[in-house]
């Protein structure tokens, strides 16, 4: 385009021809064309939509004491997040942000071991893989609320206390296994077979392949598998409301404090905790990044 | 481990992956130690599958695969001694260069100073060493086969085995890297065998050249052997530059027999030794496309030349120090010459010209 353009003072003859080549190559900076203004306002809409009401908290929790629930905004300062963690009416904030995380921690450690088994198993195709297959996408489209409701029976059923770290566990990893599983098929799908094979050439046994040559291939799609594992845990709701027993995840404490809490500390509780969310994501796409990073830059060591 | 001669010998060796067709039926091969060989034939004759049970990535489903005087069969690669390249190099993407050819070394629980020296002369043998951290994907598609030959020599393999190894470089880049395998062959010397399915590269490269067709071995032996000297119709078109043309035999005389075809006086052709056909038999014949001169209609034919069939010039294409001739000889064949390029402009034909096709007598070859 530049050298098109670099060439023509130079030749006069090509002077009459020369507009209607630069035309051709490239259309001028204006000439977006008006299909480019229709999708961009509505991809403009779309964001608004998905972000405005999270917004809508986050402002409103940084009120001062005479903040109430809805707008216009009263004053700003860090008040309910001070209140948040102060006053017993609020509830257990912290008790159920621990176990919360101690919880999806488990989930996600759970979640990445058993995809990568069974990414590892279907790599061949064996007898009933199919079924095998659509019995663990099956307990995604169970309704989480019935299948809660159920565990919780099952528990009951055979004698044992619903807590947080058995039922609640097992009805969350009932949702965050298909998925880890589904993405490790994808990930698992860009994994050639022929470096296992070249590992077995190179005298590598089967475990040696795994831990030289599969898994840091696969690393980045494994921290993509955790990254599922942790988040879905962490807001999960359905599975856990009847399974939980008698302490409370978060996500079960702030659903019982917009009951009972009327004032914008639930709404700080909500800011507080998408930051924890955020630095998770944040971690596991700079673990990725880093990863990527370290492979790209391997000029310079 | 007995041994550190590599030679192989395949006896009766057949695979069949359900049972029913058989891929590989039948193969038997001696291939000398230090020899380099080349199997070669189109997509699905067995070729890759012979090699991979070499290598011992698949087992035979019947027969011997001997090497250095060892049954092999049911070993691992490491204890077969022997190292594959594969076609796509399959190099491990998240170690540099260095670490993917001490790979072999780490697993074997060398310490890392130890592993990484080795590797870095075994770089240095392949002229790498201003790449050595690089990352395979930084490398050039000739540099990435040099790693991956280099990670294949460190294992000190008695065998050497190559699945297409030149078929991911371009034009240019194919001709020089197979210098540089036949140079890698000799300094390592050791046996190596090459699948390819160019047969260009096959008589290159190859002490031995083994023709393939439907897991069989429809030839074996030294690459002018093959080319100049092919058993058989389907060897003599798939090395290329030979005229096949068919016909009755007319009539036996001695040395020689006379084949029936367009030509007034029929085709003269030498006797293979110990063989015979005889009067009424069908039989393929074998002219090379270099030993065809054209004459135009009434001159002289020249001399040593017995026979000459009239054809039709159907297209022409100059290749440089020859010129293609596509002529219509015989009705269902293919037939061409290549005319050298100073006689081919001396008096240049055009297309549509009718030549007389002819060669020296002794020249025309009976296949099998």
């Amino acid at each position: 385009m530049s050298a098109v353009l670099a060439d023509m003072p130079k030749s006069d003859v090509s002077k009459t021809v020369a507009p209607a080549t630069t035309k051709a190559i490239a259309p001028s900076k204006g000439g977006r064309p008006w299909t480019f203004y229709v999708l961009a306002t509505l991809f403009a809409f779309y964001v608004i939509a998905l972000y405005g009401p999270m917004f809508c908290i986050y402002i409103l929790s940084f009120q001062d004491i005479r903040g109430g629930l809805v707008f216009p905004m009263k004053g700003h300062s860090l008040h309910w997040f001070v209140d948040l963690f102060t006053q017993v009416r609020t509830g257990d904030v912290m008790g159920s942000f621990d176990r919360s995380i101690k919880l999806a921690v488990i989930v996600t450690i759970i979640t990445v071991v058993v995809s990568f088994l069974a990414g590892l198993g279907f790599r061949k195709r064996f007898r009933g893989d199919t079924f095998v297959f659509y019995m663990m996408i099956g307990s995604l489209v169970a309704p989480g609320l019935v299948l809660g409701l159920g565990t919780g029976l099952l528990f009951q059923a055979l004698g044992l206390n619903a807590s947080w770290y058995t039922s609640a566990l097992g009805a969350q990893l009932s949702w965050t296994l298909p998925f880890g599983v589904l993405v490790m098929f994808a990930v698992m799908s860009r994994f050639n077979h022929v470096w296992e094979e070249a590992a077995y050439d190179l005298g590598a046994s089967r475990w040696q392949s795994i831990r030289m040559v599969m898994i840091p291939v696969l690393a980045p799609g494994l921290v993509a598998v955790a990254l599922f594992g942790f988040t879905l845990s962490y807001d999960e709701f359905a599975r856990s409301l009847q399974t939980a027993g008698s302490l409370n995840t978060l996500p079960l404490e702030i659903w019982s404090m917009t009951l009972n809490v009327t004032s914008p500390s639930l709404y700080a509780l909500g800011t507080v905790t998408t930051i924890v969310s955020f630095v998770v994501i944040g971690a596991s796409l700079g673990t990725i990044v880093l990863i990527q990073k370290r492979r790209g830059s391997a000029t310079k060591g | 481990m007995k041994s550190d001669r590599g030679d192989i010998e395949l006896a009766g060796v057949c695979k069949s992956f359900d049972g029913a067709t058989y891929v590989v039926d039948g193969v038997n091969l001696k291939i000398e130690d230090g020899a380099y060989c080349c199997f070669i034939g189109p997509s699905g004759c067995g070729k890759t599958t012979i090699l991979r049970m070499i290598a011992g990535h698949d087992d035979p489903t019947a027969g011997e695969i001997v090497i250095g005087g060892q049954n092999v069969v049911g070993l691992a690669p490491v204890q077969r001694r022997t190292a594959m390249m594969f076609q796509s190099y399959a190099l491990f993407p998240h170690l540099t260069v260095r670490e993917n050819i001490a790979f072999a070394l780490r697993v074997r629980g060398q310490s890392k100073s130890d592993r990484l020296r080795a590797a870095d002369a075994m770089i240095e043998k392949v002229r790498l060493t201003q790449f050595a951290d690089r990352l395979p994907a930084q490398l050039s598609g000739g540099q990435q086969q040099r790693v991956a030959l280099a990670r294949a020599a460190i294992t000190e393999p008695r065998v050497l085995l190559l699945d297409e190894p030149l078929s991911a470089l371009d034009e240019q880049l194919r001709v020089q890297m197979r210098q540089e395998l036949r140079r890698m062959q000799q300094e390592l010397g050791i046996t190596f065998i090459h699948v390819t399915h160019t047969q260009l590269e096959a008589i290159a490269l190859a002490d031995l050249v083994v023709v393939m067709e439907q897991g069989k071995i429809k030839q074996a032996g030294p690459a002018r052997d093959v080319y100049a000297h092919p058993h058989d119709r389907y060897v003599a078109e798939f090395m290329g530059g030979q005229n096949v043309l068919s016909g009755r035999v007319e009539k036996v005389n001695g040395a020689s027999f006379t084949l029936a075809q367009a030509a007034p006086d029929g085709i003269e052709v030498p006797l293979r030794p110990r063989s015979a056909v005889s009067v009424g038999d069908k039989v393929d014949i074998a002219v090379r496309r270099d030993d065809v001169a054209l004459v135009r209609p009434g001159r002289d034919l020249p001399p040593g030349c017995t026979t000459s069939l009239p054809s039709r010039v159907l297209a022409i294409e100059y290749q440089g120090y020859f010129v293609k001739v596509m002529l219509d000889t015989v009705p269902d064949d293919e037939f061409v010459a290549y005319v050298p390029e100073k006689t081919f402009f001396a008096d240049p034909f055009a297309v549509g010209d009718v030549v007389m096709a002819t060669w020296a007598a002794g020249s025309a070859l009976p296949l099998a």
